[in-house]
């Protein structure tokens, strides 16, 4: 299910205002890859460019390339609702649809795209809640409104929300940044178990989190402010924290700025 | 003890063990720090009680109007034919008789501006705040902006010189619809705009994440989740034009008749009975029903008022 990312030489705008530029990276499949970077460097802006969304932004533009196994995500035919459908993404803040009840939440995704059949529904309304991890604590309530959960069971929510339309890419911009370190903890397991069938790609402030969860980081930073960021280098995960190749890479995981 | 309980306590002359901070001029610093609390005290129990006299006030003429009109309409509501006759055949100086014939013309022509205008209000309401950029929905903003401030005789009249004068139909009762549908458009336009607003941009982006088409999120999420909020806003419109009168001199005349035909002729609603009869206030009969079709009408916006906050309940976002 999970597909490979390719980048190449990626600059992305709003409006006139470059936000990141000259990003080429290859994002491996079925592994975790982890942005870090201080504030402000365009590991969030990046990231919505892989599934298009930074065009709900007025102005956001892209040039370069990104390729999703050998599919264009920017080819001039490509419809970005499809594209979103293939890569799917988790936010910052929890955000279940507060009109819906749990089941109705996780069933989103399929009912807006206009799938019906209620067998099919309720398979993939318990297969998602189930690789969420979250299946056995609403199997008795899936009627109650989603928004009645605890905040790290909304993004548990949010993110069998997700998996619910079966993409092949989990983008997550900072998943736990709004949860306690228990919460954290169990969507950090979980990413770890879905990273069997799917490409993730976190963006987190959390350094040890990163170390944590990605087999592959990259390290983003910009120059100054109101310049554009750009990706310093991407690397395992084990090399990045033990031995960087670039020394701003090791000012900022040793704690020496950001 | 430290110097500033002293200093706050009754005996404000004695003179504290230390210097405060800021040398002799401490002192008279704390005593003025003393005063403010008084002072804001003082200004606190001012202006509670301006503002339970403002409210007061302001309750006062709500209080009194109901007052009057159930005082001197609820007997009519009671009598027999109240709620099944009409007026024909009715002098002014006669009793008895009933106001069903305008019950049901308000009601029909109320429900066929709420049809016309609920939808142009809330798509303008969507376009303006889902889709709209730049110069066109500043200009169409600024219209509703005019539009809202139109005097409810102008829309009568705009509406006669099109319907009448242009294309030569009779007045009737989808002619006032018409100029009502003037009236309710801003209405439901502002307030679907705010509620639409206040529906928070991450479960849009929530939505085109799971590849759901924008128009799609904008139908089953914003406006689902906005829905009970435009209830309300539409309510704010029916409640509008209600009883509104000026269209209705200009666009229809009265009928003391059952009339349920919308497109010919006089047409029955409450504000004109109710203005029928305000000519004849000295007859005791006509100044009866004048003041039971006021109440009727009161009770009529108080019900509606009523169903739409029992579907905005049950449609409500749940905690």
């Amino acid at each position: 299910m999970a597909k490979r990312i390719d980048v190449s030489d990626l600059n992305v705008y709003y409006g006139s205002f470059k936000a990141v530029e000259g990003v080429s990276m290859t994002v491996e499949p079925r592994s975790v890859t982890a942005f870090i970077g201080p504030s402000g460097c365009g590991k969030s802006t990046f990231l919505r460019t892989l599934n298009r969304m930074h065009e709900v932004i007025p102005g956001g533009r892209v040039e370069g390339k990104v390729m999703l196994d050998d599919q264009d995500l920017y080819a001039a035919s490509m419809d970005p609702v499809t594209v979103r459908r293939t890569v799917g993404m988790v936010f910052q803040r929890p955000n279940p649809f507060p009109t819906m009840s749990i089941y109705d939440n996780v069933a989103a995704g399929l009912r807006l795209n206009g799938v019906k059949n209620k067998k099919t529904l309720d398979g993939i309304v318990e297969s998602s809640l189930k690789g969420a991890n979250l299946w056995n604590e609403v199997k008795d309530r899936l009627n109650k409104p989603g928004a009645g959960l605890s905040g790290g069971q909304q993004q548990r929510l949010c993110i069998a929300r997700a998996i619910a339309v079966q993409p092949q890419v989990l983008l997550m911009d900072e998943p736990c940044s709004a949860l306690d370190p228990i919460s954290t903890l169990a969507i950090e397991d979980l990413i770890n178990e879905l990273k069997n069938d799917y490409t993730i790609v976190i963006v987190t402030h959390n350094m040890q989190q990163a170390a944590r969860v990605s087999d592959r980081t990259a390290f983003f930073n910009l120059k100054a402010t109101g310049e554009p960021g750009r990706l310093v280098e991407v690397d395992d995960t084990t090399r990045i924290f033990n031995n960087p190749s670039q020394q701003a890479t090791e000012d900022y995981i040793s704690g020496r700025f950001g | 003890m430290s110097t500033v309980t002293e200093s706050r306590g009754p005996a404000d002359g004695v003179t504290p063990d230390t210097t405060p901070p800021g040398g002799k001029g401490g002192r008279d610093v704390l005593r003025e720090m003393d005063n403010p609390h008084r002072v804001r005290a003082v200004k606190d129990v001012v202006a509670k009680v301006v503002m339970w006299f403002a409210f007061a006030l302001a309750m006062i003429p709500l209080v009194w109007i109901l007052t009057t009109v159930v005082a001197k309409g609820v007997h009519m509501l009671g009598s027999a034919t109240w709620w099944t006759g009409n007026q024909r055949n009715i002098n002014s100086d006669d009793f008895g008789g009933g106001a069903r014939h305008a019950i049901e013309g308000t009601l029909e022509m109320v429900g066929m501006t709420t049809l016309i205008a609920v939808p142009i209000g809330i798509m303008t309401a969507v376009y303006l705040v889902e889709y709209g950029r730049g110069g066109l929905a500043r200009a169409i903003s600024f219209m509703v902006d005019i539009l809202s401030g139109i005097p409810s005789i102008v829309a009568g009249l705009f509406i006669y010189a099109v319907v009448v004068t242009t294309f030569g139909l009779r007045q009737s009762g989808f002619a006032a619809s018409l100029a009502l549908v003037l009236l309710m458009i801003p209405v439901i336009v502002r307030s679907t705009e705010e509620m639409l607003k206040l529906v928070p941009n991450e479960l849009r982006e929530a939505s085109y994440a799971l590849g759901v088409p924008k128009w799609v999120t904008v139908v089953k999420v914003v406006l689902r989740t906005a829905f009970s909020g435009i209830i309300t806003g539409v309510l704010l419109g029916v409640a509008r034009v209600m009883g509104e009168t000026a269209p209705l001199l200009i666009l229809a005349p009265y009928t003391k008749n059952f009339q349920r035909d919308l497109f010919n002729g006089n047409f029955p609603t409450l504000p004109m009975m109710i203005n029928q009869d305000r000519g004849d206030l000295a007859l005791p009969a006509a100044a009866e029903r004048m003041w039971g079709a006021a109440l009727t009408l009161i009770l009529l916006v108080l019900l509606l008022n009523v169903i739409g906050r029992v579907v905005a309940h049950f449609n409500a976002v749940k905690k």
